[in-house]
């Protein structure tokens, strides 16, 4: 669902960028407490992952450097960090330590059902907050500077929704793991933007994409042996959104081809018509017949545009020989002046 | 220091040039994030390679790891070229289903053979002396040197070849396109590159470390100058720098090489950026501080020519007035006397006649509002800085 605020605002990277920021504050928490609480885990998780998140911006805004860069540099730097610190653990003599590095890849299968209850309850107070500032989001997404005018506090709701996109990517981790999770954030949400034009139709789209995916993933990664469900979940994704670009009827590549194939068709078709009309033109009586032959060695035409021409109207064939009809002259020179029109 | 140690920091080294010079000019190009994308789409690559050879050191791994990562530029830019989602969003989708394909062939097929996600992704400095390169019976040297050496010294062959039209089609594509470099070929050769090396380093220091190791030195450099030549060779010392004291750091630690390397390269970056001489941070806000001050003192001119009321001049109706705080009247005013624009007899404020000339010149630009102006009136800002 926040997947599509991200998708929206270009920041789809940053999904990537915070799960791997989020590990050094998953070993951190750990190196303080010394338990393996899921809780204490999770909110440093969601401390690293922010202060990585504020640390892009802040890199992006202050300085000239391009947030592809600074996203990568922070990734690569956060982790290569939680990594040190997982190590520097793994040498520390404490039998909790094993099982860290689960974070990694994510194992949905080791959830407990109160980390189910707790994903649930942050699931709903997402909705709740998504809900309540549907319209500041909205028009912070399209028009920054406009809501600035209006006098929303724009930082505010800025930082509000960044908290939330971590928030539910820190959550995730646990379930597909740092790699997969940006393709968790961003494929559903990829997914929907090709199907509507509508923030909400696209919103409520993308998190039954997700579900599903989840569903779907996690079936067959438990009728298979030796399948991890994370790795999973994102193939089912991804499907999803191949399917998406292939098939979706105003954007879909597949449609686009068609609408594509078909307007250089109708192009071809005007092109005869405007040859035929040339030749037309230079007799007195229109309805004058002419041989086929002619027309041939000329690039728009094909038995078939000839074939669609007589089935207009606008073409009469007399067996080797066609002639215009009244109609199709009218259209021809229509066709012209419409041409010249629009090139002026 | 022994002779491992020094194998590995040579090792790291030459990785962190390797990585440095294909890394400044992603950066350069806006393109830091297709390197992690490379990083970890190579995965399926290797494994496709391991179960064609049957053999973790053969070089068909390292061919079809440098394969894939082509593979995902290519599939990135199809996606973005579609114009259904834009650039970051393809890079997004296309790496993590390209790692998960990995994984779960590894999973399904080759469970029982060491190639180890884990491993993949981080890699292990610290074993890469004991794989030895054997030829003829005698050991000339850790086999992760031979083939980061070869990768470098094709990289830096390449680099010095193709310096000018790398220089021109990174910096204006268009004038690059228009004297006959094809810019396709550019590009596709430096994502090459940059696959070959993700794929040569990350078996000795991992996935994670060669994104570290492209990003940010160049990163830093690109902080520090604007010379493309400077830049090169400050990322290189950046990245040379950080991989021997990342070493030492996980000597001390006995933690993971890979890990304090980033971490140092890290702290490296932090440096530069808060402390870089005109683009860190505290150089800029020191200089948005100062900005801040000049447009204050602006707005007090103004208001001085505007009003000629006493009581609209009094020292006191600043702060009422014009809603300033204390300190920053006080600066504005010191700032104002320094340079000769006012005088403050009895605490009214009157403006002196280079002070009244200035406003009427701030005036004007500010109607005319023309770029060469503006740049004008910078130098005169400029002057009653000091």
């Amino acid at each position: 669902m926040l997947g599509s605020f991200a998708v929206l605002r270009k920041q789809s990277l940053l999904g990537d960028a915070i799960s791997h920021a989020a590990l050094p504050g998953i070993a951190i928490a750990f190196l303080i407490t010394g338990a393996k609480d899921t809780n204490t885990l999770l909110l440093g998780a969601l401390v690293s992952g922010l202060i990585g998140t504020f640390w892009i911006r802040s890199i992006v805004t202050k300085t000239h450097l391009k947030s592809d860069t600074a996203l990568g540099l922070i990734l690569s730097v956060f982790f290569g960090f939680g990594m040190l610190l997982l190590t520097f653990i793994q040498k520390q003599p404490n039998a909790n330590q094993a099982g860290l590095d689960k974070y990694l890849f994510g194992q949905a299968a080791t959830l407990v059902e109160s980390d189910v209850w707790m994903m649930a309850i942050v699931t709903g107070i997402c909705l709740i907050v998504m809900l309540t500032f549907w319209k500041e989001f909205k028009i912070l997404l399209f028009d920054a500077d406009y809501t600035k005018t209006l006098g929303f506090n724009t930082k505010t709701i800025d930082i509000l929704i960044t908290s939330f996109i971590v928030l539910a990517i820190v959550l995730g981790l646990q379930t597909v793991g740092v790699v997969l999770m940006s393709a968790m954030l961003l494929a559903p949400a990829a997914a929907a933007r090709q199907w509507t034009n509508s923030l909400s139709k696209m919103v409520l789209l993308a998190a039954i994409f997700g579900a599903f995916s989840g569903v779907f993933g996690t079936a067959v990664s438990a009728s298979q042996n030796n399948l991890s469900t994370g790795p999973v979940i994102v193939i089912v994704a991804g499907i999803f959104v191949l399917f998406s670009f292939v098939f979706s009827p105003k954007r879909g590549l597949l449609f686009k081809q068609i609408r594509f194939v078909k307007n250089r068709r109708d192009l071809e078709l005007h092109k005869t018509l405007a040859f035929m009309y040339h030749i037309a033109e230079t007799h007195d009586n229109i309805s004058h017949p002419h041989t086929i032959k002619i027309l041939n060695n000329f690039q728009g035409y094909t038995k078939g545009t000839l074939q669609k021409l007589v089935d207009r109207g606008f073409v009469e064939l007399d067996g080797n020989m066609w002639h215009l009809t009244e109609e199709g002259f009218k259209t021809a020179s229509n066709l012209y002046n419409q041409q010249n029109a629009s090139d002026e | 220091m022994n002779n491992a140690q020094l194998e590995i920091q040579l090792i790291a080294s030459l990785v962190a040039i390797a990585c440095a010079i294909p890394g400044t000019f992603l950066v350069l190009r806006k393109m830091a994030m297709i390197s992690d994308a490379i990083s970890h789409s190579i995965l399926p690559g290797i494994v496709i390679g391991f179960f064609i050879s049957h053999d973790l050191n053969s070089p068909l791994l390292i061919l079809f790891a440098a394969l894939t990562g082509i593979i995902t530029v290519v599939i990135v830019e199809y996606i973005q070229k579609t114009g259904l989602v834009k650039e970051d969003t393809a890079i997004g989708l296309v790496f993590p289903i390209l790692f998960s394909i990995g994984v779960i062939l590894i999973a399904k097929n080759a469970n029982d053979v060491h190639i180890d996600t884990d491993a993949v992704l981080l890699g292990e400095l610290a074993f890469a002396p004991f794989d030895r390169l054997i030829v003829g019976g005698t050991d000339i040297g850790p086999k992760s040197l031979w083939i980061i050496g070869t990768i470098l010294l094709v990289t830096v062959t390449l680099l010095i070849t193709f310096f000018k039209e790398l220089k021109l089609s990174t910096f204006d594509k268009g004038l690059a396109a228009s004297l006959g470099f094809s810019p396709a070929i550019i590009h596709y050769g430096l994502m090459s590159v940059s696959s070959v090396t993700t794929v040569g380093a990350f078996d000795a220091v991992g996935a994670i470390l060669v994104v570290a190791l492209m990003i940010a030195p160049a990163a830093a450099a690109y902080l520090l100058t604007t010379d493309l030549k400077k830049m090169l060779a400050l990322a290189i010392g950046f990245g040379v720098l950080s991989a021997v004291l990342g070493y030492w750091v996980a000597h001390l630690l006995d933690a993971s090489i890979a890990g304090s390397i980033t971490t140092v390269l890290g702290l490296v970056f932090l440096m530069v950026y808060l402390f870089a001489p005109s683009k860190g941070i505290i150089a800029v806000m020191y200089r948005e501080k100062q900005q801040r001050t000049e447009v204050s003192l602006l707005t007090f001119l103004l208001h001085l020519k505007n009003h000629d009321d006493l009581s609209e001049r009094h020292v006191k109706h600043l702060n009422e007035h014009i809603n300033w705080q204390k300190v920053r009247s006080k600066t504005v005013l010191d700032l104002a006397q320094k340079n000769n624009m006012i005088v403050i007899k009895d605490n009214i404020v009157s403006l002196t006649e280079k002070g009244d000339a200035f406003t009427s010149k701030a005036i004007d630009y500010i109607i005319t509002n023309e770029d060469a102006q503006i740049e004008d009136m910078k130098d005169d800002f400029f002057l009653f800085r000091g």
